[in-house]
């Protein structure tokens, strides 16, 4: 038996005939990066596949062709993902919203504003499903990380939106966007819920920002180790922005916080 | 609570409760059993090892994490074991920050330095190779500690070598604080 490599994810991922192999192929691509670019014309190609649909209406491997396309970083990728902010179906434009967000490119901007038409108001249940009408969350937070300055005032009432997790991630958006303290303190409040799934969402919000007060409360949150050790090192990367810079005394301390959590 | 007021009891009794509670898929509660085991001291590491979680990976990283903190040297074995092969990061990682900070003075003077070098092969090797950020961070952790007792010029050299090679921003930052700390 050969081992799965780069070229055989591109073969599976070409052929049409068995729909499991190509929807294996599009993860795999994504997960070990594979850059070249015969990965990203597969890719591309499959964001546009209607062959491969589950029971009720979705695209499955699209979904899947827009996760690796987020990590595979490529702006070719943007017109595509662009369009299928519009599919139909739901986790094709959660999906395609989270790579925008990842291949970090502007153009994303005002077609991923478009999804917030309508506002909290519009921003009901989808009648039989587990999940609201659009991707909210993933669409404000890519809003955020796209540094959309613009969208401020359209993201700001969905603080109160009736589900907690876009609350917070319209926190951590309004925060990367104004710096804004409060937004910060909002998403440390969240590190308080009640229940663990939203504790793990504020930490993960928080990870998100450079809001370094926070360092404490998630060094005390009660959550896994292991996600607070992640949300302290997007702080601490955020703050030093990426590259190494000398330790300033806020670096520090979150060094040393996590050096209380291993 | 009830886990608290166990943990707070110093009953020699509570060790196996305590260590049973690991197991719970419950962070509060784990934490407030490894506080009562860490508590308790030396009498809780031939349980803490007797009762290890082969299949827990979660209970095994918080009975890890005990056994790191209350660092007696028996515990040598199980965490070198635990650093370099266990497959779940967060007992790896456990593993390698409490090897740098085993009580030596616990063993006879002539295995001290046996298992010294026991314990730097075994973080040199995490500290380059291992494949999760975390892990090669407490390695560096472990290192340091370890540098206040023993190894210190060996180990000096070594991490400045390990600085080329880091790709982590986190891991690297580490590094420079432990640099810091050395001067």
């Amino acid at each position: 038996m050969t081992a799965y490599n780069a070229e055989t994810a591109i073969a599976h991922l070409n052929q049409t005939e068995d729909l499991s192999l190509r929807y294996y192929a599009a993860w795999w691509l994504g997960k070990f990066r594979i850059t070249d670019s015969a990965a990203m014309t597969a890719l591309l190609n499959a964001l546009e596949d209607e062959a491969d649909r589950s029971p009720d209406g979705g695209y499955p491997l699209r979904r899947n062709a827009a996760r690796a396309l987020g990590k595979l970083g490529n702006p070719q990728a943007v017109p595509s993902l662009i369009e299928n902010l519009n599919c139909s179906d739901y986790y094709v434009r959660e999906a395609s919203a989270q790579a925008l967000e990842e291949i970090g490119d502007s153009r994303a901007i005002s077609p991923l504003l478009a999804l917030l038409e309508g506002g909290v108001e519009a921003a009901k249940p989808m009648p039989g499903k587990p999940h609201l009408v659009q991707p909210y969350e993933a669409v404000i937070e890519a809003l955020g990380s796209l540094g959309a300055t613009i969208a401020i005032a359209q993201i700001q009432p969905f603080l109160d939106h009736p589900v907690e997790k876009v609350q917070f991630a319209a926190a951590r958006a309004l925060y990367q966007l104004t710096k804004e303290e409060k937004y910060g303190m909002r998403l440390v409040e969240g590190l308080k819920a009640e229940k663990l799934p939203l504790r793990r969402s504020a930490l993960m919000d928080l990870g998100a920002t450079d809001y370094l007060d926070a360092g404490s409360a998630i060094a005390q949150t009660p959550a896994e180790n292991s996600l607070k050790l992640i949300a302290l090192k997007g702080l601490l990367e955020n703050h030093l922005q990426h590259q190494d810079q000398p330790l300033s005394p806020e670096a520090v301390q979150l060094l040393t916080l996590m050096d209380s959590l291993l | 609570k009830a886990v608290w007021a166990l943990s707070g009891s110093q009953s020699e009794d509570a060790i196996p409760t305590l260590i049973q509670v690991l197991g719970f898929n419950n962070p509060g509660a784990a934490i407030a059993a490894v506080e009562g085991l860490v508590k308790l001291g030396d009498v809780a590491v031939p349980i803490l090892i007797r009762d290890l979680d082969g299949y827990d990976y979660g209970a095994r990283a918080w009975a890890i994490r005990a056994l790191s903190r209350i660092a007696h040297p028996d515990a040598l074995d199980i965490l070198t074991e635990a650093a370099a092969h266990d497959f779940a990061l967060s007992v790896r990682r456990g593993a390698a920050k409490g090897l740098g900070d085993l009580r030596w003075e616990k063993l006879p003077p002539e295995a001290q330095e046996g298992a010294q070098k026991k314990v730097l092969e075994t973080l040199k090797q995490v500290a380059k190779k291992d494949e999760e950020w975390i892990v090669r961070y407490a390695a560096i952790v472990g290192l340091e500690s370890l540098a206040k007792q023993a190894l210190t010029e060996e180990i000096k050299t070594f991490l400045q070598e390990l600085e080329k090679q880091e790709k982590d921003l986190t891991a690297r930052s580490r590094l420079r604080l432990a640099f810091t700390n050395q001067e």
